[in-house]
């Protein structure tokens, strides 16, 4: 589905990622792990398109298709869905109409009709109740006063409306409790298919235990320098990040 | 620039000889004494505070003809569009200046929605009481308006009473092969108690520029009510004066909202005049404007008198080489205690050729008062633009809900929803996009 191949990108000339290697097919849930400026969320941003960002060398394939072709909207279209670590607040504009508005554009993008208001409501009750969420919800600008818990609720609910192919969750752990880490976990196990795949990229493995990857990879300044199991994200809770920069520098 | 006040004091003289057995009324007193003010006073230059930041010269060296004697004929369809048209309504509409009785809809019954005109021949105690004074008497463009004031719009709510349905005024300006200045001139009179809601519109459809000075004069007498909206939609080669000033009375409350889209040049002057105790006043603006277009705002809240309430939000959004102008004033009278005064005015600037001059200008002479204001100038949120992307909205879609979700604010007190519909057409239609935004 996703591949990655020898990714450099930086921003204002610094180079960033030096060289990732990643490949996700349908099905699977693979986790980025790291320490802070490690790249993390500069190859969540780069996959979802900003254009801050640079790519000096490498490729993005998503099934097939160049996606360092693409405009983020673009992208979003074919199926791919970042969950945004600082969700932007977004006064004047209605969780129900933003919705609206990115479902029919991807609609419009894929040669479909706009959906059916009754449709889309339906939808939308039966999505926030997997998430355990409030009706009024709705009717609120988009994440603007939300807590820390509803931001990230509100992103997973975004990405249960639009269905996406990959979803990146960039951070989606920080600034949760256990519990709306729970609902929020949960809902993301509910929404998983043998067709889609999940990339979770996380600094702690406490998420880990309720999203369980098949695939972890460390990040450590701009490479991949260990893939593994689930075990690998128990082992780098138990050691931290600094074993790494020893075993990397040597 | 002298051309045009040599052509307005010849004009002046045929006015008068015009007036046949009324230029020794009380009315064309007023007016002599206008026009007085304003040969002394001239046109005002960058040099005057108020004209600091917008030059009017390019507007005056134009040939307008001042007095317009030949109106066209206009059908229903064709200027159909310029109504809200799917609302009951009673509708004022003057063609080149002359009242239409085929296109309007007035009424003598239980309130007067009629004319200008009617009301200097009819009402000479309301002439008297009213005419001309709440405009200030020596900015010299009122004063010019005031000198030639014939014909416009006169709505009377009588104690008690609440206009059934909402009035549209609009002034259509016909195609000619010369260039035109008209002076509309309305009053409006809310008496004790009473409630009306208004929409003014002035309208060319004329290839030549033409040049609109109009002024209108406002008394929300005590615990009246008025909902007021200007739709300044008007073509490119219009230019438009606006001078509006409103006398509120104990308890009365005031909407008024100034939504500015088109023309090549607008200067708004909307004062409100706080008389009596406990009024409330909602002022606001939409303003989006590109290449060529030129808006000013000025505004006053004048709290003569305690405990009154102003609140004024201005939104503005500049493309291209577009010039804004908003200068707010809040005068506080020593005695005026307890007011409480708000004003915002944010703008985004779409283009590092768009500007704004904006200018907050507070004067509190009151101690116990509540007065805050904020400006903003900044461009479009480029991690809400992205945001927006990578939920797969278009650039250009996401850009025109933000600026439309930035905007929208200013929509607050419209309360004919079709009104708010056509608004956010407008809006859609400035920002180029087909986005269904009442949703």
């Amino acid at each position: 589905m996703l591949k990655v191949s020898n990714l450099h990108a930086g921003i204002d000339g610094n180079e960033i990622l030096q060289g990732i290697d990643l490949e996700i097919k349908p099905g699977e849930v693979h986790a980025i792990m790291g320490p802070n400026g490690s790249g993390k969320s500069t190859l969540s941003s780069v996959i979802a398109g900003r254009e801050d960002y640079e790519v000096t060398q490498g490729h993005i394939d998503f099934e097939g298709e160049d996606l360092l072709d693409l405009e983020a909207d673009e992208r979003a279209h074919k199926g791919i869905f970042l969950s945004f670590q600082y969700p932007v607040e977004i006064p004047g504009v209605t969780v129900t109409n933003f919705l609206k508005t990115a479902i029919n554009e991807m609609r419009k993008a894929q040669g479909l009709e706009a959906m059916a208001a009754n449709v889309m409501l339906k939808k939308m009750r039966e999505k926030m109740a997997l998430l355990e969420m409030d009706k009024g919800f709705l009717s609120r600008s988009l994440n603007e006063g939300f807590s820390g818990g509803e931001k990230k609720r509100n992103e997973i609910f975004q990405m249960a409306m639009l269905e996406p192919k990959l979803a990146i969750l960039d951070e989606t752990d920080s600034g949760l409790d256990i519990d709306a880490l729970r609902i929020v976990a949960n809902g993301v196990n509910k929404l998983k298919t043998s067709k889609n795949a999940v990339l979770v990229i996380t600094h702690y493995q406490r998420l880990l235990e309720y999203i369980v990857p098949d695939y972890v990879h460390v990040l450590h300044k701009g490479k991949i320098v260990k893939s593994g199991d689930k075990n690998l994200a128990l082992e780098l809770e138990e050691k931290g990040y600094d074993w790494l920069k020893e075993e990397t520098t040597v | 620039m002298e051309a045009l006040k040599d052509k307005l004091e010849s004009s002046f003289i045929v006015f008068e000889n015009d007036l046949n057995g009324h230029s020794k009324s009380h009315a064309h007193k007023v007016r002599q004494e206008a026009f007085k003010v304003f040969e002394e006073k001239g046109f005002p230059t960058k040099r005057d505070e108020e004209w600091k930041y917008t030059n009017l010269k390019p507007i005056l060296k134009h040939d307008f003809r001042v007095l317009n004697k030949s109106e066209n004929a206009v059908d229903f369809k064709d200027v159909k569009r310029f109504f809200i048209s799917d609302i009951d309504s009673y509708k004022l509409v003057f063609v080149d200046g002359v009242f239409s009785s085929w296109l309007s809809e007035t009424t003598h019954e239980r309130f007067d929605v009629c004319t200008f005109s009617s009301m200097l021949h009819k009402y000479d105690e309301v002439t008297e009481q009213y005419f001309n004074k709440a405009l200030p008497e020596n900015d010299s463009l009122a004063a010019i308006n005031t000198a030639f004031a014939r014909e416009g719009a006169f709505i009377r709510i009588k104690k008690n009473q609440t206009a059934d349905k909402p009035v549209q005024v609009l002034f259509l300006n016909t195609a000619h092969e010369y260039e035109v200045m008209n002076q509309p001139r309305n009053l409006i009179v809310i008496e004790e108690n009473a409630e009306v809601t208004i929409t003014e519109r002035h309208q060319s459809l004329s290839g030549r520029d033409v040049f609109t000075n109009a002024a209108t004069e406002v008394f929300v007498e005590r615990n009246a009510r008025l909902h007021y909206y200007k739709i300044q939609n008007d073509a490119l080669n219009a230019s438009l004066i606006d001078h509006t000033s409103i006398c509120q009375k104990q308890g009365s409350q005031v909407h008024i909202g100034t939504f500015s889209f088109g023309n090549k040049f607008i200067r708004n002057n909307l004062n409100i005049f706080l008389e009596e105790e406990h009024t409330e006043t909602f002022m606001d603006g939409i303003t989006v404007v590109s290449d060529g277009q030129l808006v000013d705002h000025h505004t006053l809240a004048d709290h003569k008198v305690p405990n009154g309430y102003s609140n004024e939000v201005y939104k503005g959004i500049y493309d291209g080489n577009a010039k804004g102008v908003f200068n707010g004033k809040v005068m506080v009278h020593p005695n005026a205690q307890k007011t409480n005064a708000f004003q915002q005015n944010n703008n985004i600037l779409l283009t590092d050729k768009a500007s704004i001059d904006t200018k907050p200008q507070l004067e509190i002479f009151a101690d116990d008062v509540q007065c805050s204001h904020g400006c903003t100038i900044g461009q479009i949120n480029e991690d809400a633009l992205f945001y927006m992307r990578a939920r797969g909205i278009p650039a250009k879609e996401a850009k025109a809900l933000l600026l439309y979700a930035f905007a929208s604010e200013g929509l607050r007190n419209v309360r004919i929803p079709e009104l708010r519909k056509k608004l956010n057409r407008q809006i859609a239609n400035k920002l180029s996009v087909d986005l269904d935004f009442e949703l």
